[in-house]
């Protein structure tokens, strides 16, 4: 009992996974000012920002549903918390892995993105309605996707399970190289999921104020920001497990150095992302999607399965 | 998408896409708007008037401060007008140090707007790049005049500073880092996909709306109207110098962001001639205090596009009348031709791209009373009124003041 609640509440859980999404937070944000030849925040900033917000005062608009209002930012936290458990950190199994617990982990990272909409949908306001609609069209276009990508390397691994997969690749490292599609497609999935530019279009400040955040302020609005930070730190985590596995097979120590900084990597893709593409409209990102993105994410289903009927 | 019945949202008074308060409501059904209505009149500050009660001298400054951004472009516009009334001639050397900083302005007005623009579409970066190179051209307005903006270089009969040597020298060299990172943005703004996604076929005018509308400045140019009164009507030194008119026939904010890069060579074209051909001589000649009775009408190609000032002298220290027209007031108008039809996000960056000062254009103050929705306008006397009764309920109160000063006159 004790063991199970100190992984859910400190290690790798609510505590270490809070530290770790603020700590990513930084990252993210201090590159995207290098590369735009700003100076940057200093390392605390983030934890400044999460404090201030934690101190001040949650305005609930006299028409949102209050109870609503107030348990959709703790849902999505609490999703996104519990995902980390299936995360592979420090070896190539995570602490209650279980076969199929790569789709458990995809599932824990939409309910956010459910939530997100949920709490701009019931805070009544225009801006945040736009918003949250603009953040369930989006979801439509990114998740086939991303789904299709993460479960194509799956394929060619023969298992559901994060483990196996990460066992696979590592025994069998040529099998990555066929992967590169479904990393690329995954990375803009990602991107999408995580709001951030050019995808950013459910919180586009100069058009929507922030989307469904816009009613939201102090706690619950902290509770959204870091749901979104641990979002980014469990996306990216899985990413490098499923398609960069390398070093989970070392020794806990070396092998959870290698998988930080693996994630901060992914991470720094996404700030060079954010730095180099202005915001689409919301039909210009459906159509993108669809267009683009889900064939490359099919094109590399066909190739997993070729693979895997000629060679395995 | 999800909703299917029209709604109305408000963009302003108070919005983070708005760098001034004005309204437009917006309505919409899903993401498309289906009508806008412009409400303007949220920054009006009664400079006209005030001017009437101020000598020449004290006007030159208060004009300055019509707009932060182009100010040089006000003063110097209302200066010819009174110049005009009063027969003064400017020496060579005034002309082109006003030509000069007229167009230092041009630079630092068009940067900022580059960054505008990029911000409006979610490209941050943009923003910070061109703010930075902004600085460049601050510097040197600082250096020339001592202020970064409202420069105050402007005098009835020429201007107050000269510029030495050395400036030129450094003006010179600030100008060719300038040229160097706008022929980067040329080529940002050419290659980069996002870009031209969002830009291009948005926010569309045709070349005869423009005409109807009696748009100006890039906003025109895009349009392919060949409309510049640096060209049209050649003021301060601009009839000596060697500079293309930029047309562009893209007809979209692809076309206005084209027309104003390019606009930006031409400036450091004309700034280069300016330092080499500066003549010499004095730099003002004497005015009057008194301007004889007179009218005049001033144009003045600022960078939002054609200013004008109307200017009525009465033969004494201060004006009869002055009349504003600033660029936004002419553009405005098509700022609702190009949202017909378009999508809510398309919204900021088409406001956006006339490059709006609406503190420059606001004019009067509507009161719409809530209770019957009624419309009126409020007169001098009862805006006056309605100050002092205000800050009377607020505790501040003048009338003790107001009648120990009586009994000492």
């Amino acid at each position: 009992m004790i063991k199970e609640l100190f992984y859910l509440l400190i290690f790798p859980g609510f505590l270490f996974i809070s530290a770790f999404a603020l700590a990513g937070e930084y990252i993210d944000r201090k590159l995207y000012a290098r590369f735009q030849n700003r100076v940057g925040p200093p390392w605390f900033q983030p934890l400044a920002d999460l404090i201030k917000l934690l101190a001040k005062e949650d305005i609930v608009p006299c028409d949102a549903n209050a109870n609503m209002f107030k348990l959709v930012p703790v849902f999505a936290l609490t999703a996104a918390v519990a995902s980390i458990i299936y995360i592979p950190l420090w070896q190539s199994s995570s602490i209650y892995s279980f076969p199929g617990d790569v789709i458990v982990v995809l599932y824990l990272l939409t309910i956010p993105t459910l939530c997100f909409f949920m709490g701009g949908w019931y805070s009544t306001s225009l801006f945040a309605r736009i918003g949250s609609v603009r953040t369930l069209t989006q979801l439509f276009a990114y998740e086939v996707p991303l789904f299709m990508s993460i479960l194509s390397a799956a394929v060619l691994a023969d298992s559901w399970s994060i483990k196996d997969i990460v066992n696979f690749y590592n025994s069998h490292p040529g099998y990555l190289l066929f992967n590169g599609i479904g990393f690329v497609v995954s990375m803009i999935a990602l991107l999408g999921k995580l709001e951030k530019t050019p995808f950013d279009i459910p919180e586009a400040e100069t058009e929507i104020v922030a989307g469904s955040f816009t009613e939201y302020s102090g706690r619950l609005l902290a509770i959204f920001r870091l749901t979104l930070d641990i979002e980014m730190v469990v996306g990216a985590a899985l990413i490098s497990a499923i398609f960069i596995p390398f070093g989970l097979n070392f020794s806990p120590v070396p092998a959870f150095i290698i998988t930080v900084i693996k994630i901060e990597l992914v991470i720094a893709m996404l700030s060079l992302a954010r730095t180099i593409f202005a915001r689409l409209r919301i039909d210009q990102m459906v159509n993108f999607c669809w267009k683009y993105v889900v064939p490359l994410a099919l094109t590399q289903l066909l190739i997993n399965f070729l693979i895997k009927g000629f060679f395995r | 998408m999800a909703e299917k019945r029209k709604f109305t949202i408000p963009i302003g008074p108070q919005h983070p896409a708005l760098k001034e308060p004005e309204s437009f409501s917006v309505a919409l059904k899903g993401e498309k708007i289906l009508g806008v209505e412009i409400k303007l009149g949220y920054n009006h500050r009664g400079l006209e008037k005030a001017c009437e009660s101020r000598t020449f001298i004290q006007d030159i400054y208060l004009i300055e401060r019509i707009c932060g951004i182009c100010s040089h472009s006000h003063s110097t516009c209302f200066i010819q007008a009174v110049e005009e009334i009063a027969g003064l001639q400017i020496p060579a050397r005034a002309n082109y140090i006003r030509t000069l900083v007229g167009e230092l302005e041009r630079v630092h007005s068009h940067l900022l707007w580059l960054g505008v623009a990029g911000h409006e579409i979610g490209f941050d970066t943009l923003l910070m790049y061109s703010w930075r190179d902004r600085e460049v051209v601050m510097d040197v307005l600082a250096e020339l005049t001592g202020n970064r903006v409202n420069y105050g270089i402007n005098t009835i009969g020429g201007v107050r500073r000269d510029i030495s040597e050395e400036q030129i020298k450094e003006t010179a060299k600030a100008i060719d880092i300038l040229e160097e990172r706008t022929k980067y943005y040329v080529e940002v703004a050419q290659q980069e996909t996002t870009i031209i996604k969002r830009l291009s076929g948005v926010g569309v005018l045709k070349h005869d709306d423009a005409l109807r509308l009696g748009a100006v400045g890039p906003t025109a140019r895009a349009s392919n109207i060949a409309r510049d009164i640096r060209k049209d009507d050649p003021y301060a030194a601009y009839a000596e110098l060697d500079f293309k008119v930029i047309t562009d026939n893209h007809e979209d904010i692809y076309g206005r962001t084209v027309v104003r890069l390019l606009e930006l060579m031409e400036s450091y074209k004309i700034i280069r001639q300016v330092l080499e051909k500066l003549p010499a001589g004095d730099i003002c000649v004497k005015a009057p205090r008194k301007i004889p009775a007179g009218e005049a009408l001033s144009r003045y190609e600022a960078p939002r596009g054609e200013d004008m000032h109307y200017v009525k002298a009465n033969g004494t220290e201060k004006p009869d009348r002055v009349k504003v027209r600033a660029p936004t007031l002419a553009n405005v108008q098509s700022v609702k031709t190009m949202l017909q039809d378009r999508n809510l996000a398309d919204m900021p960056i088409v406001i956006a791209a006339i490059d709006p000062c609406f503190s420059c254009t606001d004019r009067m103050t509507q009161v719409t009373d809530l209770a019957d929705n009624s419309r009126q306008v409020w007169d001098w006397e009862k805006l006056r009124s309605h100050g002092i009764e205000w800050y009377r309920q607020r505790g501040v109160d003048f009338t003790a003041l107001n009648n120990k000063l009586k009994q000492r006159l």
